[in-house]
């Protein structure tokens, strides 16, 4: 490392034009451009993971110690292609990189039985990556050909799913570094301020305040210590594009952590994660460790004068976290609850001292908007709103995984050119935004260029940038009482609108997705006063709620019930779900010509709605049944069914 | 001064960086409020105190928003009251309706609240957390069904009596208020000091009521109950009985208490006189071993506690001296049956104090005899305004009437103890006697009385200096220790109480206080000393005839083995 070190800091430090052939060639080397064996590798981030890509790695491992080949075995991010794990790919000397998707151990052998042997199977084939100096495969498709890849445009997630997370190599190698390397030689503190508050960038985790005021609120506030700190707690469900860049290119957010210390004159950096997060936590304390070794964190980094140490902190996985006064309130050693604005922790953060917390994908955007300059990300997106956005998309789609696209391109190009749309045979019905306190955006605002003010202008916010995708299966009021049961669950507590808030409103949407014992009496009268209260009860929890949390929590409610106010209608006049997911209001039947007469539904029925003589078919009365669905799962004949 | 502020179409002043709730107080705007309190830092939890600002989305609270610039307020438009409003309901959806048989029915805040803001009906349906009452403490008892959750409590424990034994754990609809690890209270670093059961706003926290019991044993044949009250309670009952606030009612309770059927009614106050006589003695013995620490007072029980638990090292820097009230309780057990005629009777020996702590300690082991409380029932102001109100006597139609024998003192240094800084000026005047053999003038020690958690003065007694302290508030106690054991600070006695100003401010005290009931009331215990005859405790006859008669001298046998008492480190989770 010691020869290297100095190689690559020389590297980093330089421009192309200044760096000798050979050099280049080294750098070239370290990229993985040049290679002498081939090069396999495996998508080794928490998607991959899941999907099997440890035992897709010891299938390789074996398959090259049987054979005795010898082979460069590493681990990569995630492409985007969350639902295609695990993303195998695989480099021969001198030829491009070849993607396959959905490679479980068992496909490993007949995979590499046929590239070894210079045939690219088409199963499980998504296609080659050009790159200089490689000679491309014939009837391949490339990245430009799959409208996945050439609709979006990669900035922040470039490299992925492609470089080794766990080398800095071929991190420097790919240009990375050399930002952080310029502003400490020449720039100052104001001038990296001003530098990011021209370029237009804006925080990433929903708010979209303006990155650079933000830190020159911090940098101006006259104090000894002052403290970056990067919020890793992605906690909405359904998000999982922090993750995806933690775990994809570790050294691009301590590049992002490092230059955003240094432009609001911290030296002390802290990443606060999620502590589920235990892929990105091992890939990020390795950088750290790097870093160290190599002199870029600790004091007088490289003799510029400038001091920066970063720590990982562990938070305890909890939703609130997420939102900065409670996320400062969980570093200091207390319990993670919010406390008021103003003061904001921009003048009075964790131990009282100015504090700026910025979000992963924003804090990774600024190595290149420091390489490139603020006009050539002011010419990326839309005017008010420049840069790229990283969905997260989920639900039901054809592809699900991230997909990064400038600011102003509309829902409609994220969900049917990039993605695929819906699966087949189905019909988009409306996709809900931003995680549990996101809204929901029926097919006709689809059409709308996403930038945080278009947002705000139609009533929906962009949150973190889930996406869940609903289709005609889809029951809007399930998703909503889905999401209000996790908030519920998720409140801190302090403050009563968002407490009681969503617990009653989580009560209110379990009780109009569920039969009633029986239709007389106090109970309706309840559930109907209820249902009344949902739009008010959202209107105060949003007008009085401490923070954030609380004050979107209605949002899927209000939007929804905008929306999609007739199928709330149909759930609470008709106890019918159009859509028939919610299993509880569903109508059960004995078929007469499958029942044998067994009894056993009578027997096991909660309610003794099941009525009938033995070894003749039996009946389920309506009235009394609760849709439990006891009946459905004891027959042994499948004479129960449902409508 | 200098921003402006219009408020309701009204203009007022603020000054820059204050709250926009302390701006509206000054100048004579209410808006309801739950979790803020005054002395602890804003919290913003109970969203009450929303106000509309112009240019704000949202409303804001204005117990914690500063004021930066000139804005335009609405304090009651019909937004912020319907916010309001729906939140108190939202409170109540998850509160128990058994306003009825709640102790504190009358004085419960969410209860006015939902008054003022006209809540006539359960709005909003919904299931209650089911919550089990933790009755393991013989002081306080807490019943988190009926918890707000406005972490009143939590901030007190925490911020101003630096034990933190209450905080909040859990999410969402399981969110509570807990003890560490959730171990009932008994088992919890609690010092029983009370300060957290006088700023609940409702019925969530209420001491262990003993009240009933007493009722067992009045009247009953072969019984002498005999009562004795700290002179707190006599001057902190006014109020609640529609007196001006600070009036010493000792008199009229005296004959409250005969009335209900006491037996014999004594005030603690000669306990007082007693431990002040013993201090003075352990202070002269202390002063003459050279000790870097100052001795500490050990009449406070919750003070006492609190030592036991952070502060082990220091015990022996403790007066080894019971309490006042257990000193009395002792003669009351080993002193009153050889001078009355009343041996064959069993005597209950009941307390009304100010402190809650009292009732803990009642039931230290230390303060038994043969594993048998010197005391048998403790009860709080609030029990003896209980009581008065079931006597159903007409105070009015009431003579004053004295305490019984042989316990009568007239003296007012044992009143004096009722205030924080009182202790100690009572005892230094019996120092000072026994160093120069002359009366000290009670005129030298007023500069000592200014209202402040801290104080600190230095009294020259013949050719020895003493340097005195008082501090109240564990906080501040614990502060305080900290810049002595480091040596900033030099001290020869220091007098330690709980709650901040003392006793006045028990944790058994009538709901609500505040601090101007406050100043009126340590301003009333001093009054009393001024206007007094007597203020020295080794000139009031009645412990000049204990010790001739029963005890021998301060110091003595009899002394030791009944007024003193030993401290042992309580092992629990801090």
């Amino acid at each position: 490392m010691q020869t290297d070190r100095k190689f690559l800091l020389k590297f980093a430090q330089s421009d192309p034009s200044e760096l000798s052939p050979e050099e280049i060639r080294r750098g070239d080397i370290l990229r993985k451009i040049h290679i002498t064996k081939p090069l396999i590798m495996v998508n080794s981030s928490t998607s991959g993971i899941v999907a099997g890509a440890r035992h897709t790695w010891e299938a390789i491992e074996q398959y090259t110690a049987d054979r005795s080949i010898d082979i460069d075995l590493a681990e990569t991010g995630s492409i985007g292609l969350s639902s295609e794990d695990p993303v195998v790919s695989v480099q021969l000397p001198g030829r491009t990189r070849i993607f396959f998707r959905r490679i479980t151990a068992e496909k490993v052998s007949s995979l590499l039985d046929d590239l070894f042997h210079h045939v690219v199977p088409e199963k499980n084939l998504i296609g080659q990556l050009l790159c200089e100096g490689q000679e491309p495969w014939n009837e391949v498709p490339t990245f430009e050909d799959i409208p996945y890849f050439a609709l979006q445009n990669q900035i922040v997630m470039e490299s992925c799913g492609i470089i080794d997370p766990f080398s800095f190599e071929e991190y420097v190698a790919g240009g990375g570094y050399s930002a952080f390397l310029k502003i400490i030689r020449s720039y100052t503190f104001s001038e990296v301020c001003e530098l990011v508050s021209d370029s237009g960038l804006r925080g990433r985790s929903g708010g979209g305040f303006s990155t650079g005021e933000k830190w020159k609120a911090a940098f101006q506030t006259p104090s000894d210590q002052k403290y970056m700190v990067c919020n890793a707690e992605e906690s909405d469900p359904g998000a999982f594009m922090d993750r995806a860049l933690m775990e994809g290119n570790p050294f691009q957010l301590l590049e992002g952590i490092s230059i955003a210390s240094y432009a609001i004159g911290s030296n002390r950096a802290y990443i606060y994660i999620r502590s589920e997060y235990k892929d990105s936590i091992k890939r990020i304390n390795n950088s750290i460790k790097v870093l160290r070794e190599i002199g870029l964190l600790g004091d007088n980094i490289l003799d510029s004068g400038y001091n920066l140490q970063i720590s990982l902190r562990k938070g305890p996985g909890a939703f609130v976290c997420g939102e900065e006064t409670a996320l400062i309130a969980s570093l200091e050693g207390r319990r993670g609850m919010p406390s008021s604005k103003p003061p904001y922790p921009s003048t009075s953060g964790y131990l009282g001292q100015p504090t700026v917390v910025n979000n992963v994908e924003t804090l990774s955007n600024l190595p290149k908007i420091i390489n490139y300059g603020p006009d050539w990300f002011k010419g990326i997106g839309a005017a008010d709103c420049p840069g790229t956005k990283i969905f997260s998309i989920s639900g039901r789609v054809a592809l699900s995984g991230l997909v990064e696209v400038p600011m102003g391109t509309t829902f409609d190009t994220i969900i049917n050119e990039i993605i695929g749309g819906v699966g087949k045979g189905r019909e988009l019905k409306a996709i809900h935004v931003g995680g549990p306190s996101g809204c929901m955006v029926p097919k006709e605002l689809m059409k709308i260029p996403v930038t945080y003010e278009s947002m705000k202008e139609n009533e929906l916010v962009m949150g973190s940038g889930g996406i869940q995708v609903m289709d005609d299966k889809t029951c809007v009021v399930d998703m909503v009482k889905y999401f209000m049961e996790y908030m519920h669950k998720q409140s801190c507590g302090k403050c009563i609108p968002c407490r009681e808030g969503t617990r009653r409103m989580a009560e209110i949407l379990g009780s109009i997705t569920r039969k009633p014992a029986d239709e007389e009496g106090h109970t309706t009268l309840e559930r109907f006063k209820g249902v009344m209260q949902l739009e008010s009860l959202a209107e105060v929890m949003k007008d009085t709620s401490l923070c954030g949390l609380g004050q979107n929590a209605p949002n899927p409610v209000r939007s929804s019930l905008k929306y999609f106010r007739h199928e709330y209608e149909e759930h609470i006049f008709d106890r019918r779900c159009p859509s028939n997911s919610c299993t509880e209001l569903r109508s059960w039947f004995i078929d007469v010509d499958l029942c044998t007469g067994c009894s056993i539904c009578a027997k096991r029925c909660p309610s003794e709605a099941i009525i009938g003589t033995a070894r003749h078919p039996y009946f389920i009365v309506q009235e009394k049944c609760i849709g439990c669905g006891i009946c459905y799962d004891v027959c042994k004949f499948t004479a129960v069914y449902y409508k | 001064m200098g921003i402006k502020l219009e408020v309701n179409g009204r203009s007022i002043e603020a000054v820059k960086g204050e709250t926009i709730l302390s701006a509206l107080n000054r100048n004579g705007m209410q808006v309801p409020t739950i979790c803020s309190m005054k002395g602890l830092s804003p919290s913003g939890a109970c969203r009450m105190c929303v106000v509309e600002v112009e240019g704000r989305e949202n409303l804001v609270p204005s117990c914690s928003f500063p004021i930066e610039g000139p804005m335009n307020i609405k304090t009651h438009s019909p937004r912020v009251l319907r916010a309001r409003k729906t939140n108190v309901e939202l409170l109540l959806s998850n509160h128990p309706d058994d306003c009825l048989y709640c102790e504190r029915n009358g004085s419960c805040e969410l209860q006015s609240l939902a008054e003022d803001l006209n809540i006539r009906e359960r709005r909003i349906p919904g299931k209650r957390s089911p919550h089990k009452i933790d009755k393991s403490s013989p002081a306080i008892i807490r019943d988190p069904s009926k918890c707000i959750l406005c972490g009143r409590c939590v901030r007190v424990c925490e911020e101003i009596m630096h034990t933190s034994t209450l905080d909040f754990a859990y999410r969402g609809k399981e969110l509570r208020i807990s003890t560490t690890l959730g171990k009932p209270l008994n088992f919890s670093n609690c010092t029983s000091c009370g300060q957290c059961l006088i700023s609940c706003p409702t019925g969530a926290l209420i001491e262990h009521v003993e009240f009933p019991e007493l009722e067992t044993h009045i009247h009953a044949p072969g019984k002498l109950v005999v009562v004795q009250y700290s002179p707190a309670v006599a001057i902190s009952v006014a109020e609640s009985l529609g007196y001006k606030p600070g009036t010493d009612l000792s008199g009229l309770i005296n004959a409250v208490l005969r009335r209900y059927g006491f037996d014999l009614v004594f005030e603690t106050s000669f306990g007082a006189d007693l431990m002040i006589m013993e201090q003075a003695k352990i202070y002269l013995e202390r002063s003459k071993d050279g000790n870097d620490f100052p001795l500490m007072t050990s009449s406070c029980p919750a003070w006492v506690h609190y030592v036991e638990q952070y502060y082990s090292d220091l015990m022996p820097m403790l007066s080894p001296l019971k309490s006042p009230q257990q000193i009395a309780g002792a003669l009351i057990r080993e002193y009153l049956p050889s001078v009355g005629k009343f041996e064959d009777k069993e005597i209950i020996s009941v307390l009304i104090s100010s402190c809650i702590a009292a009732k803990t300690e009642a039931r230290r082991v230390e303060m038994s005899r043969g594993g048998i409380p010197v005391i048998d029932l403790v009860l709080t102001t609030r029990e003896l305004l209980r009581m008065i109100k079931l006597s159903g006597l007409d105070l009015e139609q009431l003579e004053p009437e004295l305490p019984d024998a042989p316990f009568y003192s007239q003296g007012s240094a044992g009143k004096l103890t009722g205030v924080a800084g009182g202790e100690i000026e009572a005892t230094v005047r019996t120092i000072f006697n026994q160093h120069t053999g002359e009366e000290m003038s009670p005129s030298k020690l007023h500069r000592f009385r200014i209202h402040k958690p801290f104080r600190e003065m230095t009294v020259k007694a013949g050719k020895t200096e003493i340097r005195i302290g008082t501090v109240s508030g564990l906080s501040n106690a614990a502060a305080l220790i900290e810049e002595i054991r480091s040596g900033k600070r030099k001290m020869d006695f220091l007098e330690v109480m709980a709650c901040p100003d003392g006793c006045i401010n028990g944790g058994g005290q009538a709901i609500p206080v505040n601090e101007k009931i406050l100043r009126i009331r340590s301003k009333a215990v001093y009054d009393l000393d001024n206007g007094s005859k007597l203020h020295t405790a080794h000139n009031n006859q009645v412990v000049q005839d204990i010790y001739r008669d029963f005890l021998g001298e301060p110091g003595g046998t009899l002394s030791q083995e009944l007024l003193y008492t030993t401290y042992s480190k309580r092992d629990v989770l801090l």
